[in-house]
């Protein structure tokens, strides 16, 4: 494989002080030394322990359910069915949002009435003295159901007569590309490649089972206290329980890992609902087992390429086709098919494109957000796609990617142009230069491969979902600094990014700053974190309110100093003249004169994305996303070819960030995205038989440890042309984006054999060389 | 099933306790207020709840509070303090080994038992150390950067002394 190629274009980014400094994060500490409390940790005088009451069937009608004895129960403080709650709906919605695709009729009920549509679905709720007794009257709940037939595959789903899920069909979703002539594009071509590829079931597997606990206070707030991605569902919470937006106040956590799995409502409704029945402080918190039954899953997929190229490596049309399966309940489904159908050709120029999309509802679990929410899953298919072309054209896979790369200036699929650095050539160059030459192994059954991807990832939100976000930034009479924002904090570092960028701003260190963040009452509304978002919103908030506070401390500064403001600037907590920094003012002392003269020094900031209206669902043309990020990947791995094992050698990820804030946490977010871009590759799969879920828990469920993987090494390149403050463009997704496909490249050039499923078992791999041998 | 009065030294307190036979330890910390010690499955597959129980690393949810009747058990909280932290905290806060946070503690109590026993691990041995520590996050790197800090700045500590 190449490295050779164009040198890195060279980048003047203004210097800064504290952003792009490695600096020791502002909740690192507290979390290192146990200190944090997280959403499970807190009890309060009083409280009373939930269970939730599930369906263990994957379709079927509810003949009868009676919890008297349950109820009956000593220490049961109250049982709630849908009985209680006939209206209840949780409606995964987003605040802020319009032109939403949910199906009428299709939003999951909070408890099940009537029917079950898969085994997990939340039946009914226990309020008890203790955990033991939840537990035991959980035992004493007494179900009948009448088996309905159940569907679950996608493609039976799709035929006529398919068990329907939600009426009128099992069509949660689709969408179409129409871009140029697909037909004449392909008839065009000198060769016509197909494939198909899929991928399947998986879970988050944070290490936090979802949790929280939830009072109602003297005001008739109901309080509640969860890890979540998303504290502006206070509104869904509020609509299901039947009180206004106003007594509903969720204070967020610090979480323990989300990646969108807590995106969705998890915990928040149950207690929202017995805390209100039982006028008592309620804790519900999930075991392991039934976290990976309650959440959603990341889609599966079957995706179909069919790509025309030149000789010469030109691609000249394609027909792209995606099913995803969407479980029992739609929830983000339309949203993930449409970011797959927007990335499904990947950051190539293909003039003559069709892609048609379709979301299918099932008897499986449902499925929802997870890191790359689409994206991952289409880059999976195209950048095999891409590895197999080359392969039929006897190119090299570089070499045939430069020749239809997308670059600045250039339209996607959808016919957005692409304003930002594309720097996929160079990302690819640096990373397969890094991952060197391929290790020698004696052993003639030990296959050696190597293999790259390069994908594109949206960071912020759904153009026409109108999204906005607010930050706070004060100064105290001493100086130090405070943030206030409503971004959750899922462990990427949001919270410190924000902080990060106030110190610059205003000349302090960053342990000057002191955050408050992920409160729907107290901290201002700052939008989910969720599609690699608050860096670019939150952080331009947080920017934009930090250079409102500069300018009223330079402005009176400049009248002590009687310079020009522009003469003067701010840095390790002081004022000072640029000419002479030998006169300076304390920030203190500046702050304090600030305040005598009754000047504000806090300011609150909204920050407004790019607005669109919907596209037009007949072609998809027009502007989705406000920015991607290009990213590349490269795997060395060995196949040992009697076991089929596969070992990952090395691994490079290489992103343009436009700017790092925090370079070693831009190193966290490369590493540990690609681990799990690694696991999906090589073993993760919720296995689902008939509804039900043969990997019940982390035993079964198989993520990386430390022996799984080997040290990813990340290459971090800044452009300075993204959207987000500072020129930062998002990595929490595309981190991950390119990680599986590379491996997948990877073990096909290893053994010479395309698998095209995920994951790569050791099966698979038998199975493939075992087919590959008999031709 | 009957409750036993038990006794639970946690770092260096003393908690006179009444549980029936099936408590687990890491239920029985947890109820004792050492939220540091994390619930992540509650059968030994992801390490969260990882203490010292006699100088040894267990996780916490496959032992029962009866068999630590009288032990001396060492959480991540008992080893240090955002004034005073130690080694390994410090180096996982400077090294980027903390992200959601969720994990580190049992991480932290899984790598102090292979430097007590391996003051200079190898990445290959600290990799074998940590790999009953599930860690969603960080794909590992961070972390092994951060044990050898710890390791560097322990024996740093111990040749001074």
């Amino acid at each position: 494989m190449t490295a050779k190629g164009r040198a890195l274009p060279q980048v003047d980014l203004p210097p800064l002080r504290q952003v792009g400094r490695p600096l020791r994060r502002v909740d690192a500490l507290g979390k290192a030394v146990g200190a944090t409390v997280y959403a499970g940790d807190f009890t309060m005088p009083n409280m009373l322990h939930a269970k939730v009451f599930r369906s263990s069937e994957p379709s079927a009608c509810i003949k009868q359910l009676d919890v008297t004895k349950a109820q009956a129960l000593p220490g049961v403080a109250c049982v709630l069915t849908a009985d209680e709650l006939p209206d209840g709906k949780l409606i995964t919605d987003m605040p802020g949002q319009t032109g939403q695709e949910r199906r009428k009729g299709s939003d999951a009920p909070v408890l099940a009435a009537g029917r079950v549509r898969f085994v997990g679905e939340p039946i009914a709720l226990v309020a008890a003295e203790t955990l033991a007794i939840a537990e035991q009257a959980l035992e004493l709940i007494k179900i009948e159901y009448e088996p309905l037939a159940g569907v679950f595959d996608p493609l039976e789903a799709m035929k006529p007569g398919a068990p329907v899920i939600h009426e009128p069909d099992n069509i949660v979703s689709s969408w179409k590309i129409r871009k140029g002539n697909a037909e004449a594009g392909l008839a065009a071509a000198d060769l016509i490649v197909e494939n198909t590829f899929r991928v399947p079931f998986i879970d988050h597997a944070y290490i936090e089972p979802e949790a929280g606990v939830a009072w109602v206070d003297d005001q008739q707030v109901i309080n509640i206290r969860v890890c979540t991605q998303v504290v502006e569902h206070f509104r869904s919470i509020a609509q299901a329980v039947g009180v206004p937006h106003n007594k509903v106040h969720v204070r967020g956590t610090m979480i323990g890992g989300g990646f969108g799995g807590k995106e969705d409502i998890t915990v928040e409704i149950f207690l929202a609902l017995l805390t209100k029945e039982t006028n008592r402080p309620v804790r519900l918190a999930y075991t392991r087992e039934e976290s990976i039954l309650a959440h959603s899953k990341r889609h599966p997929f079957i995706i179909t390429h069919r790509t025309g190229v030149k000789k010469n490596g030109r691609i000249t049309g394609a027909e792209i086709k995606m099913i995803s399966d969407s479980g029992a309940y739609p929830y983000l489904s339309p949203y993930v098919l449409l970011y797959a159908t927007v990335t499904s050709c990947g950051p190539y120029r293909i003039e003559n494109l069709k892609v048609d999309s379709v979301s299918v509802a099932t008897n499986n679990p449902f499925t929802s957000a997870f890191r790359g929410f689409g994206g991952a899953q289409a880059a999976v298919a195209y950048e095999q796609q891409m590895d197999e072309m080359a392969k039929a054209l006897t190119m090299d896979p570089l070499e045939f990617r430069k020749i239809n790369y997308l670059k600045t200036g250039d339209s996607n699929a959808i016919g957005q142009q692409i304003k930002s650095a594309v720097w996929l050539e160079e990302e690819a160059m640096q990373a397969l230069a890094a991952l060197g030459e391929k290790k020698s192994v004696s052993e003639d059954a030990i296959k050696v491969g190597q293999g790259f991807a390069t994908t594109m990832q949206s960071y912020g939100r759904i153009m026409w979902f109108h999204d906005t976000s607010r930050s706070w930034v004060g100064i105290e009479q001493d100086g130090t600094v405070v943030v206030r924002c409503g971004a959750p904090d899922l462990g990427a570092g949001q919270a410190n990014s924000l902080c990060q960028i106030a110190a610059e701003v205003l000349g302090v260190s960053l342990t000057d700053v002191t955050f408050y963040n992920s409160d729907s009452a107290v901290t201002p509304l700052a939008g989910t974190t969720t599609a690699t978002r608050q860096l670019y919103m939150s952080g331009n908030a947080t920017l934009k309110a930090a250079k409102m506070v500069r300018k009223v401390l330079l402005d009176r500064a400049a009248e002590h100093f009687k310079k020009e403001p522009n003469s003067l600037d701010l840095a390790d907590n002081k004022v000072f003249i640029k000419s002479d920094p030998q006169q300076w003012l304390s920030l203190a002392d500046l702050s304090k004169m600030c305040a005598a003269d009754g000047l504000k020094l806090q300011h609150l900031a909204l920050f407004r994305a790019p607005f669109t209206d919907k596209l037009n669902p007949e072609n998809l043309q027009g502007n989705v996303f406000p920015d991607f990020t290009f990213s590349a990947h490269a795997i060395e791995v060995a196949v040992d070819t009697k076991t089929g094992e596969i070992t990952v050698l090395k691994s490079v990820g290489c992103h343009d960030v436009g700017r790092a804030i925090n370079p070693i946490a831009v190193e966290g977010q490369i590493q540990g995205g690609s681990a799990q871009g690694i696991g999906y590759a090589l073993m993760e799969e919720v296995q689902v038989k008939d509804g039900v879920t043969r990997t019940p828990s982390l035993s079964e469920y198989l993520i990386p440890t430390a022996k799984d993987l080997p040290t990813t090494k990340a290459i971090i390149l800044e452009s300075g042309t993204g959207v987000g403050p500072f020129g930062a463009k998002g990595i929490g997704e595309p981190a991950l984006t390119p990680a599986a496909p590379a491996v997948a490249n990877a073990v096909a050039n290893a053994i010479g054999v395309r698998i095209h499923d995920l994951p790569l078992t050791p099966e698979r791999v038998l199975a493939a060389l075992d087919h590959a041998k008999k031709g | 099933m009957k409750a036993k009065a038990i006794t639970l030294n946690v770092n260096g307190r003393r908690h006179q306790v009444t549980l029936f036979p099936n408590v687990t330890l890491l239920e029985a910390l947890r109820d004792l207020n050492y939220t540091d010690v994390k619930n992540g499955c509650e059968k030994g597959d992801c390490g969260a709840c990882a203490v010292e129980m006699n100088g040894k690393v267990i996780n916490s949810c496959l032992v029962l509070a009866w068999q630590a009747d009288g032990a001396q058990i060492i959480t991540n909280a008992g080893l240090g303090t955002m004034e005073n932290p130690h080694p390994l905290q410090e180096a996982f806060a400077d090294a980027g080994a903390v992200q959601c946070g969720y994990c580190t503690s049992g991480m932290i109590m899984a790598a102090k038992a292979l430097l007590d026993e391996n003051p200079n691990p190898s990445e290959t041995e600290i990799r074998e150390g940590i790999s009953g520590n599930l860690c969603r996050c960080t794909g590992y790197t961070q972390i092994i950067n951060a044990v050898q800090m710890a390791a560097k700045k322990m024996t740093q500590q111990r040749s001074q002394q």
